[in-house]
C-alpha cells in the first residue's frame, strides 16, 4: 500500500503572497460598486512597499467608488397619456424635428401668451428688417401664435408643453383662411423628474426643444427666448451609444402594421471622402431577433441592447468581412421612429410618442447638468 | 507561447520596451513617435501590435509595459483589448498595464460608455488615462465645449445652481 502523498506545506517565507488573494480582484466585469475589502488591505502587508506599488494603490481607492451606469431602462410602450388627442397631434408626426436642449426658463408664465406672442411678432419683424432696405413684402406679414399642447407629458409634474407657430397672414382678408405654416417650435418636457426636482418655484423646466422651419428663425426665436426668459439653447446631438439603445426599444415596440424598414446608416471615417454604409432590415425579423433576446418584460438592460447590436454585426461580418463595430453609427430609423446623431428625429407612430420624447428629455437633462 | 510573461526573460540592460495594443494603427504610430521624441533615461523601445498574442517567431525583448489603447469611437477597439487581455499574464498586471481611453473628447462620436472603460480598468486594477490623439480635432472641440460651458453659467438658473449646496457634487463629468 502506497503512503498517501504528502500534502503541500506552505512555507513561511510565501504567508505575505497568499494574503494577497488575486482570485477576488480578478472577476469579471461584475464589480461591486463599493469594495471596502479591496481598499482595505494594502499597506498593511507590504512593510517595504517601493513607491510604485503605493502610487497602485492609491490609484485603486480612487477607483472604488464608481457611479452605477444606468442598467435597466422601461420601454416607453404603450403609455399613452389619455388627454392626447391624435388628431391634434397628428400635425408633430411625419416631420423632421431638430433637437435642442434649453436650460430652465425663468419667470415664464402660461397666462401671458397672448403678450408673448405679440412681443415675439414684434422682435421678428424688427429683426427681419435690420439691413434691409425699406420693402413691403410677403415676409412680414407674419403672425406668431403661442398655444399650449394639452397631455405632451409624462407625469402630472411636467410642466405643460407650449407650441410656437409662425403664420403667413393672407394678403387678402377678405379670405378667412389660415396662412401657411412657416415655421414650428413646441418645448416639452417628459418625465423630467431628476430636474424638477432641482429647480425653485421661479423656473420652468421644459428641456426639450423640437424645431421644424427656417434655420434663421430658429436663431431668431432662440435670441428672443434667451433675452426674455435668461435660458440657453444648445444643440442636442445623439451619440452612438444613444442611438443603439434607441434602436433597441423601438425595435421592442409592438407595432400594428409596420410602415418603415429598419435601417441603420454607419459612417466609416477615411480619406478623402467618408463611405456610408447603409443596413436595411425588414422589420417582423428585427422584431424576431430582439424576442429572442429580451429575456424580462418591461425592462431593456445594457446586456440586451449590446448583444443585439453584436447580432447585427456578426452577421453582417460574415457576409462581408467588414467590422461595423469599428465605424460610428449616425442613422436609426424603425416604425417608430428615425433619428441622426446630428439631432434630428422623426416620429411616426402617436402611440409611442411619448416614449420617445421621455428618452429625448432624459438626453436634453444630462447634456443641461 | 500564447500567453505574455514579464518576467520570462532577463532585461536588456538600460533599456525598456513598451508594448502598444490597439486596433487603429496611425494613432499607434503617432503615439509612438512622440514617446521616441521625448527625453528618456535609458533607451525606449516601442513595440506595436493589433492584438494579442504575439507571434512566437519574433525575437523580442521583455516587455516592461502594456499599454492597451481603447477607441472610445469604436465598440471593436473595446471587444479587441477584452480578447487581448486573456494572452496577458495576471502577474503584468501589478503595475505593468496601463489602459489609455482616447476620443472621450468627441462626445457626439462616442459609441462606448465612459463608465464601461471605467470599470474594465477597476477589474483589471491598472491606471487608466484618458487622451486624444486626433490632435486637431481636440481644438476645435475644446473650444465649443468651453464655450457653451460659460454661456450657461450666466443664465439665471446656473447662478442659482452654482450657489447651491449640491452644485460641487454635481460637477462631475470630465
Amino acid at each position: 500500500m502506497k503512503p498517501p502523498p504528502p500534502k503541500f506545506k506552505r512555507f513561511s517565507c510565501l504567508s505575505l503572497l497568499t494574503s494577497w488573494d488575486y482570485r477576488q480582484t480578478m472577476d469579471s466585469y461584475d464589480v461591486p460598486e463599493s469594495t471596502p475589502s479591496a481598499s482595505s488591505r494594502p499597506e498593511d502587508y507590504f512593510v517595504g512597499a517601493t513607491p510604485l506599488q503605493k502610487r497602485l494603490e492609491s490609484i485603486r481607492k480612487q477607483t472604488s467608488f464608481i457611479p452605477t451606469p444606468p442598467r435597466r431602462k422601461v420601454p416607453q410602450c404603450s403609455q399613452l397619456q389619455e388627454d392626447v388627442d391624435p388628431q391634434k397631434v397628428a400635425f408633430l408626426l411625419h416631420k423632421q424635428w431638430t433637437l435642442y436642449s434649453l436650460t430652465p426658463l425663468y419667470k415664464f408664465s402660461y397666462s401671458n401668451l397672448k403678450e408673448y406672442s405679440r412681443l415675439l411678432n414684434a422682435f421678428i419683424v424688427a429683426e427681419k428688417q435690420k439691413g434691409l432696405a425699406v420693402e413691403v413684402g410677403e415676409d412680414f406679414n407674419i403672425k406668431v401664435i403661442f398655444s399650449t399642447l394639452l397631455g405632451m407629458k409624462g407625469t402630472q409634474r411636467d410642466p405643460e408643453a407650449f407650441l410656437v407657430q409662425i403664420q403667413s397672414k393672407s394678403q387678402l382678408p377678405s379670405e378667412n383662411r389660415e396662412g401657411k405654416v412657416l415655421w414650428t417650435g413646441w418645448f416639452c418636457c417628459i418625465f423630467g423628474d431628476s430636474l424638477l426636482e432641482t429647480v425653485s418655484e421661479d423656473f420652468t423646466c421644459l428641456p426639450l426643444f423640437l424645431a421644424n422651419g427656417a434655420e434663421s428663425n430658429t436663431a431668431i426665436i432662440g435670441t428672443w427666448f434667451q433675452k426674455t426668459f435668461d435660458c440657453y439653447f444648445s444643440p442636442l446631438t445623439i451619440n452612438a451609444f444613444n442611438l443603439s439603445w434607441m434602436a433597441a426599444m423601438w425595435t421592442a415596440c409592438k407595432v400594428d402594421h409596420y410602415v418603415a424598414t429598419t435601417e441603420f446608416l454607419w459612417s466609416v471615417p477615411c480619406s478623402p471622402q467618408s463611405l456610408d454604409i447603409s443596413y436595411a432590415i425588414h422589420p417582423e425579423d428585427a422584431k424576431a431577433l430582439w424576442d429572442s433576446i429580451h429575456k424580462t418584460p418591461g425592462e431593456v438592460t445594457q446586456e440586451e441592447v449590446d448583444l443585439f447590436m453584436d447580432c447585427l454585426y456578426s452577421h453582417f461580418h460574415r457576409h462581408f468581412k467588414i467590422h461595423l463595430s469599428a465605424t460610428r453609427l449616425v442613422r436609426v430609423s424603425t416604425s417608430v421612429a428615425s433619428a441622426h446623431t446630428d439631432g434630428k428625429i422623426k416620429i411616426l407612430c402617436h402611440k409611442y410618442l411619448i416614449g420617445v420624447l421621455a428618452y429625448l428629455t432624459e438626453l436634453a437633462v444630462f447634456q443641461i447638468e | 507561447m500564447s500567453v505574455l510573461r514579464p518576467l520570462d526573460k532577463l532585461p536588456s540592460l538600460n533599456t525598456a520596451t513598451i508594448l502598444l495594443v490597439g486596433t487603429e494603427d496611425a494613432l499607434l504610430q503617432q503615439l509612438a513617435d512622440s514617446m521616441l521624441k521625448e527625453d528618456c533615461a535609458s533607451e525606449l523601445k516601442v513595440h506595436l501590435a493589433k492584438s494579442l498574442p504575439l507571434p512566437s517567431s519574433v525575437n523580442r525583448p521583455r516587455i516592461d509595459l502594456i499599454v492597451f489603447v481603447v477607441n472610445l469611437h469604436s465598440k471593436y477597439s473595446l471587444q479587441n483589448t477584452e480578447e487581448s487581455l486573456r494572452h496577458v499574464d495576471a502577474s503584468f498586471f501589478l503595475g505593468k498595464v496601463c489602459f489609455l481611453a482616447t476620443g472621450a473628447g468627441r462626445e457626439s462620436h462616442c459609441s462606448i460608455h465612459r463608465h464601461t472603460v471605467v470599470k474594465l480598468a477597476h477589474t483589471y486594477q491598472s491606471p487608466l488615462l484618458y487622451c486624444d490623439l486626433e490632435v486637431s480635432m481636440l481644438i476645435t472641440e475644446t473650444n465649443t465645449t468651453l464655450g457653451c460651458g460659460e454661456r450657461v453659467v450666466s443664465t439665471q438658473w446656473a447662478r442659482r445652481k452654482w450657489l447651491s449646496k449640491d452644485s460641487v457634487s454635481q460637477r462631475g463629468s470630465f
